[in-house]
């Protein structure tokens, strides 16, 4: 289906990170990336999202959220890890109170490391992720 | 096939095609002002054939209906408008399109949709009142509330009531969800209340909604059209003009409260309106 390909909405949650990636998302929609060509757009609403970007390890209190987050998520969905600390908990990795990458609690399709992670990275991630769904069916994933 | 509704039909079915374009270009405007590419012009046809292939979320069983009724009445106030019926039928009939909307918003537990819901009445109460003065204005005016009136009517009403004209801009505004009033659904970015009365919709239902949207745009600018109903196509370029200068607001201006929304639309809105008609008045053209 080349409409899925072509209108990604993005919904960002920042599960406790240094808010460094955050800004190196944020960068991706100013002018000099401007991802709107591509039809990304960052929304806020996860029922009308096709892609979760995480940044931020995964810890005891967000993990019901980001739970919450994807099971609020339609098929199909996409998940992406931005920057060391959502793909392996990074420098946070022995705090007692963090559970590692995100992927421990979701399952994840692209990991971008990096920190921060650079705008390029992440918008070369998302075009992963759109390959990635250009072979995914809804039916798939049942 | 009776030649005298094919115009009508024939705009009837264009106008979706008319509102996905113009959507279009309104984000590529948008995107242009603020030095950006911006998406290719069919962008909003690919968001809703990709929020109709989406798996549906559907919070109540009553939130297809009303979002297909939302479509299905604003088709029906573009059909009577298309017909030359009653201004009064077809702006009651874009109420109950908007009402659809937000008992659909109410239809859940959500507190954002809620909240939304609630700012889309405010939204309805500033902007209807505009739109019904400036049909009663039309009736004094022309002497009949039907659309076909307007046509058989001797000036332009751009000449006789360029004030109630000016403050079409306000509801245009507050109908395509632009700054500074976007209080009750915020587009792409803007996410204070999620997305407003738009939270509870995915999958069809939304890409029901956006279709409905877009329809209910093109609609109200035909209406700003009347304005010049003697020659459309110059209608037609007054009315883009207010959409441009309803861009560049949206691009200029940060969100305002509800609150300013309620006093601009009703100070400024119905004074306006009523300046309009005293100077018709003192001048005895009425």
């Amino acid at each position: 289906m080349k409409a899925r390909l072509k209108s990604l909405w993005v919904l960002h949650y920042d599960g406790g990170s240094c808010n460094g990636c955050d800004i190196e998302i944020l960068a991706a929609l100013t002018p000099k990336f401007d991802v709107e060509r591509f039809g990304i757009v960052n929304i806020g609403d996860p029922k009308q999202a096709d892609v979760l970007l995480v940044t931020g390890p995964a810890n005891h209190r967000n993990q019901r959220v980001l739970r919450n987050l994807y099971d609020q998520m339609p098929e199909p969905k996409m998940v992406i890890a931005v920057g060391t600390c959502a793909c392996t908990g990074g420098v946070f990795h022995n705090c007692p109170n963090v559970l590692g990458g995100i992927d421990k609690v979701i399952p994840v399709d692209v990991y971008v490391p990096g920190c921060a992670a650079r705008p390029e990275q992440i918008i070369d991630g998302v075009v992963l992720a759109m390959e990635k769904l250009a072979g995914k069916a809804p039916e798939e994933e049942e | 096939m009776n030649f005298r509704y094919m115009v009508p039909i024939l705009y009837v079915l264009a106008t979706p095609l008319m509102g996905g374009l113009m959507m279009g270009l309104d984000r590529k405007i948008t995107a242009r002002m603020q030095g950006r590419v911006g998406p290719p012009l069919v962008q909003p046809f690919y968001d809703v054939i990709k929020l109709w292939g989406k798996e549906p979320f559907i919070s109540s069983r009553m939130q297809p209906i009303l979002a297909t009724g939302y479509l299905v009445f604003v088709l029906t106030g573009l059909t009577l408008l298309a017909l030359k019926a009653d201004l009064l039928h077809i702006l009651f009939t874009l109420t109950l399109a908007d009402i659809c909307l937000i008992v659909s918003a109410y239809n859940s537990e959500s507190p954002y949709s809620n909240l939304g819901g609630r700012r889309e009445l405010l939204a309805m109460l500033s902007y209807e009142p505009i739109m019904v003065l400036t049909a009663m204005s039309i009736q004094i005016v022309t002497g009949s509330f039907l659309v076909s009136g307007i046509f058989s009517y001797g000036t332009p009403l751009l000449l006789v009531m360029p004030a109630a004209f000016i403050v079409q801009i306000l509801v245009l505004i507050i109908d395509m969800k632009k700054s500074p009033y976007d209080v009750s659904g915020s587009g792409h970015a803007h996410q204070e209340l999620v997305r407003g009365v738009y939270t509870e919709f995915s999958g069809y239902t939304m890409a029901l909604v956006e279709l409905g949207h877009w329809i209910k745009t093109v609609f109200i600018l035909s209406l700003i059209c009347l304005f010049w109903a003697h020659n459309l196509l110059f209608g037609a370029v007054l009315a883009l003009a207010l959409w441009f200068l309803a861009i560049l607001a949206d691009n200029i201006y940060p969100r305002l409260t509800w609150k300013s929304m309620l006093r601009t639309t009703w100070l400024t809105g119905f004074t306006l309106i009523l300046a309009n008609f005293v100077v018709l008045i003192v001048l005895e053209v009425i």
